[in-house]
């Protein structure tokens, strides 16, 4: 257990070490809020969906979530590169424990990153609705978290080096985000637009931010928690035996 | 200490290591030498667990490391050819996570980590971030955190790649005192056949996966009739260079492996 404190706490030293990163992480959903939501606020208004702003701050929270989630498994490729990933294999501890730190420590990292997004969000004119069910979307915030820590575990191990980085950023990571409904309602879309909607893990977990925070939402909250946390545990299986498959 | 027999590791058609056979006594310091691509690496790997041997058999302190994997791990310690520590933390974080990771009670570790970072003279930096290290304090941690679990057998891969001779001199230093004060066996490869010559008490060396000669440096030089240990290393194993980097259709097979992951 305390190989998986250690790696997890490892996580967290870098995170606050690296202030620069934190603020600079914060410059994309910064953009997608206030341009995107006072941008295509007056469209969204006149089309009867009320503000745009309300109904993109979940979305750009769950974006934050994805992003530095994945990138925290991913970090594997970093610590590749730089050695330390051999100092843990090499260890007298099972990889599930190390691989376990590690997901955590992503996952809690992603977590900080999202409510920090939350703050800027309250800051921008975001108000949710049902202040009761609020807490709730910390717990949304984790599941994401932990099904995309697993998820960038899971790649970080099948990656030899850098180069794949780009393809996985623009042929899985930004789909995942697109098609998530983060950006438009997932109501009355294209057949094939709802399909691929409906199959992104991101799509309910955004939902059910809408959910608590907004009261509105498209799968029902209950599915939202029950598709997250099977997904979350497929994948953790998944990146744990990837992981352990490692070899240098 | 250490056991080998009739090692082999094939990667595809290509074999690295062929029918390696040698044995490690108690308390030696045993360098395992050979030129770029011999297989020395490949064999520290397969000894440290990190890759299974295709066939033949590896005996660690009486213990099989692919069976009892984290047992033999414990065994251990490993300065790997390139660097392996963590530059966003300090020192003595590098060396807690490595106490924590090999399971040293934590007044132990403390203290453990203070003798060993004074001797190879970090305590006054141990609180700064490892990547503002100069090279030579680097490979200093990175042995000095070999040595924190009091490991019965350390594994040097090259470690004074890149040093300044008053760096190597001192590493050697330390590790011949660590190796007569703690009797930690010491498995070390390098390309400087002076340090060879100088530190360990037996040789072997290795050419295209085959073990070539085996013996103390005054038998191998005795064997081949020669007056150093470099020209009887040259002797061995011939004067061509030979061609480490990967041709564009390595690099393709590599590409593609990137996507079926793990193996190499």
């Amino acid at each position: 257990m305390s190989a998986i404190y250690i790696l997890w706490l490892r996580e967290m030293k870098r995170y606050l070490r690296s202030r620069v990163q934190v603020v600079a992480s914060l410059g994309q959903p910064m953009l997608y809020l206030l341009v995107l939501g006072f941008g295509l606020g007056p469209v969204f208004q006149r089309a009867g969906n009320g503000s745009y702003l309300q109904f993109v701050a979940p979305g750009v929270i769950g974006m934050t979530v994805l992003f530095s989630s994945i990138f925290s498994g991913l970090g594997l490729l970093f610590d590749r590169q730089f050695g330390f990933l051999k100092e843990t294999l090499v260890a007298p501890v099972p990889r599930l424990q190390i691989m376990a730190g590690r997901t955590l420590g992503g996952a809690t990292v992603a977590v900080m990153q999202g409510l920090l997004v939350s703050v800027v969000c309250l800051i921008a004119g975001f108000r949710p609705v049902h202040l009761a069910t609020v807490p709730l979307a910390l717990v949304f915030m984790i599941l994401i978290a932990v099904v995309f820590s697993a998820l960038g575990v899971a790649i970080g191990s099948s990656l030899q080096d850098m180069q794949g980085f780009q393809l996985i950023m623009n042929f899985m990571v930004m789909p995942i985000f697109f098609l998530s409904g983060a950006l438009f309602p997932l109501s009355g879309l294209p057949k094939v637009l709802a399909v691929a909607t409906s199959i992104d893990p991101l799509s309910y977990g955004i939902d059910g931010m809408r959910s608590v925070l907004l009261g509105v939402t498209h799968f029902g909250a209950f599915t939202d928690t029950v598709v997250l946390a099977a997904v979350g545990a497929v994948l953790l299986v998944v990146g744990a035996h990837r992981f352990s498959k490692i070899q240098i | 200490m250490i056991h080998v027999r009739n090692l082999v590791k094939t990667f595809g058609s290509f074999t690295a290591v062929n029918d390696v056979s040698f044995d490690v006594a108690e308390g030696e310091i045993f360098a395992f030498l050979g030129p770029n691509g011999a297989g020395k690496t490949t064999t520290i790997k397969m000894l440290t667990t990190l890759l299974t041997p295709t066939s033949g058999s590896i005996e660690l302190d009486g213990l099989d490391p692919q069976k009892k994997q984290n047992e033999a791990r414990k065994r251990f310690g490993i300065v790997f050819q390139d660097p392996s520590l963590d530059g966003d933390l300090s020192a003595a974080e590098n060396m807690e996570i490595h106490g924590i990771l090999y399971h040293v009670p934590r007044k132990l570790r403390r203290q453990r980590s203070e003798e060993l970072l004074k001797l190879f003279e970090l305590w006054e930096r141990r609180g700064e971030q490892v990547k503002k290290f100069s090279g030579g304090m680097k490979r200093r941690l990175e042995i000095a955190r070999g040595f924190l679990h009091t490991p019965k057998i350390l594994f040097l891969d090259e470690p004074t790649l890149g040093l300044d001779p008053q760096s190597r001199n001192q590493l050697w230093t330390h590790v011949k005192k660590v190796n007569e004060t703690e009797r930690v066996t010491v498995f070390l490869t390098t390309h400087y056949m002076d340090e060879a010559d100088r530190v360990a008490h037996r040789i072997a060396v290795i050419d295209h996966g085959k073990l070539v000669a085996q013996g103390t440096p005054q038998a191998i030089k005795e064997q081949t009739g020669m007056a150093s240990l470099e020209e009887a290393f040259l002797a061995l194993t011939g004067s061509t260079i030979r061609d480490e980097s990967a041709g564009s259709a390595d690099q393709m097979r590599q590409f593609a492996q990137m996507w079926r992951g793990g193996k190499r």
